[in-house]
């Protein structure tokens, strides 16, 4: 293939309304996205920033489609990292299905060029992140690594 | 969690521990893994083409792959496309690795590559 794609699934046992509340509102991403938060208005066309604990900003973008509980389509640029910035634009997906008593999460992050640094760095980000919103979710409590943003990055 | 959902979700968690340390537990399949961690999204054909085993066994083993989410899959077009999913594995370290021995198999990890260097070069 010639584009940069990873996917990554999950299956958390929860429901897809916990599910999508835990992605989306910044006391839960907190405590799983190594202590950062999203800021948006969540309605298509509408300007998305992540933030970074002490202030900056790591990736922005906008919604390019919603349907809370079942998937979000974003554009995705890294912001705080020039050599990432210049790669240009991502797009990254969430899909939400129920699958018996658990919740199957599909997160597919996507450039169109192949050898993306970014799609590689993203990479190294996801299996944790995901990881530590499955424990939250299933465990009230998520995982040390994954509630604080790396020292020195 | 009441006490019977805590059983029940644990003996869950040890059902997906258990496929995964299976899936793990054969040569081939790790292989399979390393050739999608190499190149990652690949059809049926490709991972055939650089590996000594039949399109049956490739086809075997995936099934079980999948199964413990260690590999998904997504259609493109017509075309079938399979992908590491490092996740499970991130889970299993830190519910078994990560959470004991962090600290002790850092410097266990240091000297190894230290003594290593050494004898390489």
């Amino acid at each position: 293939m010639a584009d940069s794609r990873f996917v990554y699934v999950t299956y958390i046992r929860t429901t897809p309304e916990k599910l999508w509340q835990a992605l989306i509102e910044p006391e839960f991403t907190r405590q799983f996205w190594v202590g950062c938060w999203q800021e948006s208005e969540w309605k298509p066309g509408a300007s998305w920033r992540l933030m970074i604990p002490d202030g900056r900003v790591a990736d922005s973008g906008e919604i390019l489609e919603i349907e809370p509980q079942k998937r979000l389509v974003l554009r995705w640029r890294n912001e705080f990292k020039p050599e990432l910035r210049e790669e240009g634009y991502s797009r990254m997906t969430y899909e939400i299905e129920p699958m018996g008593e658990a919740v199957k999460l599909t997160v597919i992050h996507e450039m169109e060029r192949p050898g993306s640094k970014f799609i590689e760095a993203v990479s190294n980000g996801w299996p944790m992140i995901l990881s530590g919103l499955k424990t939250l979710l299933e465990t009230g409590e998520s995982f040390e690594a994954s509630r604080h943003w790396p020292k020195g990055m | 969690m009441t006490c019977s959902q805590l059983v029940a979700y644990n003996e869950a968690v040890a059902a997906d521990a258990d496929k995964v340390f299976k899936a793990l537990a054969d040569p081939g399949r790790r292989l399979l893994l390393d050739r999608l961690h190499a190149d990652n999204g690949q059809t049926l054909t490709e991972l055939c083409a650089h590996l000594p085993m039949s399109r049956q066994a490739v086809t075997k083993h995936l099934k079980l792959l999948e199964e413990a989410s260690l590999v998904v899959t997504i259609w493109r077009g017509r075309e079938k496309f399979h992908f590491l999913n490092p996740v499970p594995i991130h889970e299993m370290a830190e519910r078994w690795i990560h959470k004991y021995e962090r600290g002790r198999l850092r410097v266990l990890a240091e000297l190894k590559k230290n003594l290593e260097g050494d004898s390489n070069g």
